[in-house]
């Protein structure tokens, strides 16, 4: 399944992109896999994942449209 | 001089026919506390008070200084090293005096959180640090305050309302969305990441926009939702919150728990740190927390006080698999070998658990009963 990905925070800048498309991703689980082997520095960074604009907590199959978007907690004030 | 009637002070907003005067009697019987007078709480606070909130608390501990002034729009020069929160009441109080203003001039704390929380029914989130964003959430899910988040990251911002209604089983919390606290270096503050002043300006006044709504019923409130902004490409992007079971037992059960909670430690830093008596004294009581003797076989006293497993420091390497708690604190006779036994461990899990070595050992630990 193709995957579009959002990254906000300093995961867009870990990853040098603010946006990505990953082809071949049939769950979320090796979503975060694929993009930990692409960015080593990803697997120890902590980060919500929202699937169509609602947050996902379990391993989630991808099918049709995935516009999967990546949020860092900000701590800022 | 002849007064203007009151309702002047808030002609422009009761003309509003989503508001009126029933809005302006809500707002009047509001009451809101702000954590933080920095960044996000100026804002806030300057427009709370001005649409009328009838009763709001400021809590902050810090002075005013230079580098606060291009975003921190309720102090000026002539603040500079006098306190943010008794400043900004001050502020406030010449903006708007029909308002109860109540000052807390401390850091919000696990002690003192529930009894500054009691008084309002809306918390609004300015703080800077993940060990306060963590506690003030426990604190509004305990005591059943709607908690108005707010929080921001170089050219970015977030906005939430969270646990509401307060009473309600299904109000999601920060924890279902950020169950853990990011390691150290991970999320950069304010003052190591930068930030232009007008992006807090953006989001703390938005804070205060949610919490109007939220008071008076108009307009759609960020409930359950959170609102990422970007300042640089003016982008919204909206998601829908949902609860996380996994992360449901993590929140202090009741007021003691969280009085015994450890803000600092959860946000940890470091991934081995060395524990203080008092504060060992506290995490004995927590089941969750896996102890280890790492003393050899046969060393006394024995133990019997809380808990524990023995793995000699000797073995400790081979044993490694028989821990598997989230917290582990390893202890012995003098604090030595537990903190070298906290570096093997440290090495071994990363930063994946929270490893705390007995400072002083057991032997110190006694002294203190």
């Amino acid at each position: 399944m193709q995957v579009h990905l959002t990254l906000f925070g300093q995961l867009a800048e870990i990853t040098g992109r603010k946006e990505m498309i990953l082809q071949d991703i049939p769950d979320s689980e090796t979503l975060i896999k694929t993009l930990n082997d692409m960015y080593p520095l990803l697997a120890n960074t902590k980060y919500a994942i929202a699937l169509n604009k609602k947050v996902i907590h379990e391993n989630t199959i991808l099918s049709g449209d995935n516009n999967i978007a990546l949020l860092p907690p900000f701590s800022g004030g | 001089m002849i007064n203007p009637p009151k309702n002047d002070r808030y002609q422009r907003q009761i003309s509003l026919k989503e508001l009126g005067e029933i809005g302006q009697q809500k707002l009047k019987d509001a009451k809101v506390l702000v954590v933080g007078a920095g960044g996000l709480g100026c804002p806030a606070l300057l427009y709370l008070a001005g649409a009328g909130v009838g009763r709001i608390g400021i809590v902050d501990f810090d002075l005013v200084s230079l580098s606060n002034l291009h975003r921190q729009i309720l102090f000026s020069v002539h603040d500079i090293g006098l306190s943010k929160a008794l400043r900004a009441g001050d502020v406030l109080e010449q903006i708007n005096p029909d308002i109860e203003i109540i000052v807390f001039n401390e850091k919000l704390s696990n002690d003192n959180a529930p009894d500054i929380f009691k008084g309002f029914d809306i918390v609004l989130d300015g703080t800077d640090n993940f060990a306060s964003r963590y506690l003030i959430n426990d604190a509004c899910v305990i005591l059943k305050k709607t908690l108005v988040y707010g929080a921001i990251s170089r050219f970015e911002g977030q906005l939430a309302i969270l646990n509401h209604p307060p009473e309600s089983k299904s109000a999601v919390n920060y924890r279902d969305l950020f169950p853990d606290a990011p390691a150290d270096g991970e999320v950069l503050n304010c003052e190591e990441a930068g930030v232009i002043g007008v992006l807090p300006g953006i989001i703390g006044t938005m804070m205060a926009n949610e919490t109007i709504k939220l008071i008076t019923g108009i307009g759609n409130a960020l409930i359950n939702r959170l609102l990422t902004y970007n300042s640089l490409n003016n982008h919204f992007f909206e998601l829908e919150l949902c609860q996380n079971s996994e992360t449901e037992n993590m929140i202090p059960e009741n007021i003691s728990a969280f009085k015994a909670y450890n803000y600092d430690w959860f946000c940890a830093t470091h991934s081995a740190y060395e524990l203080d008596q008092q504060d060992f004294e506290k995490m004995t009581e927590d089941e969750n927390i896996q102890f280890v003797d790492v003393r050899e076989a046969g060393e006394l006293p024995e133990m019997t006080d809380f808990k524990n497993i023995k793995i000699p420091l000797s073995v400790l390497k081979d044993q490694i698999p028989d821990i598997h708690a989230q917290t582990i604190i390893l202890f012995c006779q003098s604090g030595k070998r537990s903190a070298s036994a906290a570096e093997i461990l440290s090495s071994y899990f990363g930063k994946s658990r929270k490893i705390y070595s007995l400072k002083d050992g057991i032997a110190g630990w006694q002294k203190t009963k």
